[in-house]
């Protein structure tokens, strides 16, 4: 039979039975809705896990140090101590190079250091730390007191809110006021006849005092890469900080290394590039370049491993409705058989082949499948949305902000309906071969 | 008289089965020659072995032993798949029970044998106007079954037959459901369509007055077997 009329005679079948047939279907759509409700959650969360861990910076960055000098001081006598090779210094030629490199977006120091601040006459001890640009856009930021730095170099401050408290309780109210860091400056001295050719006279250190404004509170620092030593309780942009040349840990141990110059080196650097899966091969052109690199690409990894077991264990679970649902199609098919022997029957007679009652059966199923798989996709989805619109109330009641925890992409959309189709034709392949073994004389006989 | 080729030779043919551990000899050593434009009439009582005597003849059986020869086609030696292209094919069949699907209009009842032998849509509707001319029930084509009389039911069981233009039509009992007046008008129908556009029919029937009236000739049988007193006209 042609497929014109197959699908018409199984339309026709179908619609005679409709309340049957819509129940078979229901149950099929809620097999489907539960297995499609359960891996948008699945796929929602690792979404939802993937992008805030991307925003953060934590797996698209690379942190970047100085090769580390073993033989460093006290290594033994003075006088027995054979010159250590020396490593590459992290400073702005290097800074610069690294810029350069293919992939890499954006380059910029750990500026972190300990300070006094005065705040309505009173100081306060804290530890400043420098903001790259970036960091607005990792969703630490999304729900603060207050805005985010007005621009790069804007003379303003975001406090940690614990740190907000110790200077006013309601922390509402140090919006917009000012307050003062004091820190020392790092000064080059000039050199001095008899010093080595490559090393500077050193430098010294100027206090100084610095007016800012406070524009924000938030939670806590922002995971802006890694490899601070501490958290910044007062936050300013890392072009100002830099600016500041403040005197850092790094700078007393550089002196200590005796390989301090005149041009300011850093600690570290964080090196972010353009995608999660450039950082391997820009973490091995940095180790070329003479540096330590390091990043948490492995933790991605694991993170997307995790994931996936936690997905085929939600399908796993979701699964099980729908094969309760294949039960529902085999009862109804196999009562379909029973109700139109008469009929298989009269169509072998007129020349049906079995393949051709098979393929009617077969086809019914497919039907019910694709029904009941569009049907439960679309309600899969409803749930998810509502379970997103009931965690987000929740949310907004604890003044958090809102997140989207499920998703239904479009190969889940496929997935779903592609699966109940399958799942239904499997179903179908009992009933379909009973129908067609059924012998005609037998069937013509029934009543 | 030139005698006609065979449309169906029966040679020893037998259809046993088995019910517990006993035989049941449903039709045993039957040999029968039909030649092509013949209307015969299949006699005998209840349980003879008439009917399926037909259904192994409409390849819708397979008989134990012997062969059943259709147009020169041994059906004991077909597939299954081959069988059903024979039945859609070579032969047309009617039931006493009429057996048209209750959710079907005439119209597509009469069309379904198209439907399976893949017909194409635009010959379709052309044959299924012709067989119902016919049988006179153009005017009828989008009625249920259910909204006919049972003469007319069996008229569209007999369109549905003849739609695929088979050498071999096959009636089970064709008036066992009907009145005599009715039967006979249907008798009458299945004579013209024997001989125009000429036809092998075998009616299984155990209304004897009627089939010696409208069979060329009468086979009757008796506990599966073929009894001597069947004759020709």
């Amino acid at each position: 039979m042609k497929v014109r009329d197959l699908s018409d005679l199984a339309f026709r079948n179908l619609r005679e039975a409709v309340l049957r047939n819509s129940l078979t279907t229901l149950g099929v759509a809620v097999g489907v809705a539960s297995l499609v409700a359960m891996l948008s959650l699945g796929v929602g969360l690792q979404q939802l896990a993937t992008s805030r861990l991307a925003k953060s910076g934590l797996f698209d960055s690379i942190f970047v140090t100085p090769k580390t000098n073993l033989r460093g001081p006290g290594g033994g006598p003075p006088g027995t101590r054979t010159p250590a090779p020396k490593a590459r210094p992290l400073d702005a030629d290097a800074r610069a190079e690294i810029y350069r490199m293919p992939n890499v977006i954006e380059v910029y120091p750990q500026i972190r250091f300990f300070t006094e601040v005065r705040y309505d006459g009173k100081p306060f001890a804290t530890m400043v730390a420098g903001l790259p640009e970036s960091s607005k856009a990792s969703g630490a930021f999304d729900g603060m007191q207050g805005s985010f730095f007005s621009s790069p170099k804007a003379d303003e401050a975001i406090l940690q809110a614990e740190f907000a408290k110790e200077l006013n309780p309601q922390t509402t109210s140090l919006i917009g006021k000012d307050l003062v860091l004091r820190y020392a400056e790092r000064q080059s001295l000039p050199a001095q006849p008899g010093d080595p050719a490559d090393n500077s006279g050193g430098f010294s250190v100027v206090p100084k005092e610095k007016h800012l404004r406070i524009i924000g509170v938030v939670e806590t620092e922002p995971a802006s890469g890694f490899g601070g030593f501490a958290s910044g309780r007062l936050l300013i942009p890392l072009p100002l900080a830099e600016n500041l040349r403040a005197a850092q840990v790094n700078d007393l141990r550089d002196i200590l290394r005796d390989s301090s110059t005149d041009k300011p080196t850093y600690s570290s650097l964080t090196v972010r590039v353009k995608s999660p899966s450039l950082v391997e091969t820009t973490e091995d052109q940095l180790k070329a370049l003479g540096f330590s690199a390091f990043s948490l690409l492995d933790a991605s990894k694991s993170l997307r491993i995790f994931f996936s077991v936690f997905d085929l264990l939600l399908g796993i679970f979701g699964s099980l409705a729908l094969a309760v649902a294949t039960l529902g199609i085999i009862n109804t098919l196999v009562m379909a058989i029973l109700e139109r022997r008469r009929e298989i029957g009269v169509l072998k007679a007129l020349g049906a082949a079995d393949g051709d009652v098979k393929q009617l059966f077969f086809v019914e199923a497919g039907v019910m499948g694709l029904f009941g798989g569009m049907l439960g996709t679309l309600l899969g989805w409803l749930i998810g949305r509502s379970l997103t619109l009931g965690t987000n109330l929740y949310l907004h009641r604890q003044n958090l902000p809102g997140v989207d925890i499920s998703s239904v992409p479009w190969w889940l959309v496929l997935g779903g309906i592609g699966f109940a189709v399958l799942v239904s034709l499997a179903a179908g392949l009992y009933p379909a071969s009973r129908a067609a073994r059924l012998d005609p004389v037998q069937a013509l006989r029934y009543e | 008289m030139t005698e006609l080729p065979p449309a169906i030779r029966l040679e020893s043919v037998s259809r046993h089965y088995l019910m517990g551990e006993a035989v049941i000899r449903a039709v045993h050593d039957v040999s029968l020659s039909v030649p092509s434009g013949e209307f015969l009439a299949l006699l005998g009582s209840s349980g003879s072995g008439k009917s399926t005597l037909l259904n192994l003849i409409a390849g819708l059986d397979r008989p134990s032993s012997g062969s059943v020869i259709a147009h020169g086609q041994d059906l004991s030696k077909m597939s299954s798949l081959e069988l059903a292209r024979y039945r859609r094919q070579t032969v047309g069949m009617v039931f006493q029970s009429f057996n048209l699907l209750p959710r079907m209009t005439l119209e597509e009842n009469v069309e379904l044998p198209l439907r399976l032998a893949e017909v194409d849509r635009s010959e379709r509707a052309a044959r299924v106007g012709e067989a119902l001319r016919r049988v006179g029930l153009e005017k009828r084509t989008g009625h249920r079954p259910s909204e006919l009389s049972g003469g007319e039911q069996q008229r569209t069981a007999i369109a549905r037959a003849l739609v695929n233009r088979p050498k071999i039509l096959l009636a089970d009992e064709p008036t066992g459901n009907l009145d005599s007046a009715t039967g006979e008008s249907i008798l009458t129908l299945l004579r013209e369509i024997q001989r125009n556009p000429g036809m092998t029919i075998i009616m299984v029937t155990h209304e004897r007055t009627l089939a010696e009236r409208f069979a060329d000739r009468l086979a009757v049988m008796g506990d599966g077997q073929l009894l001597p007193n069947g004759a020709p006209r």
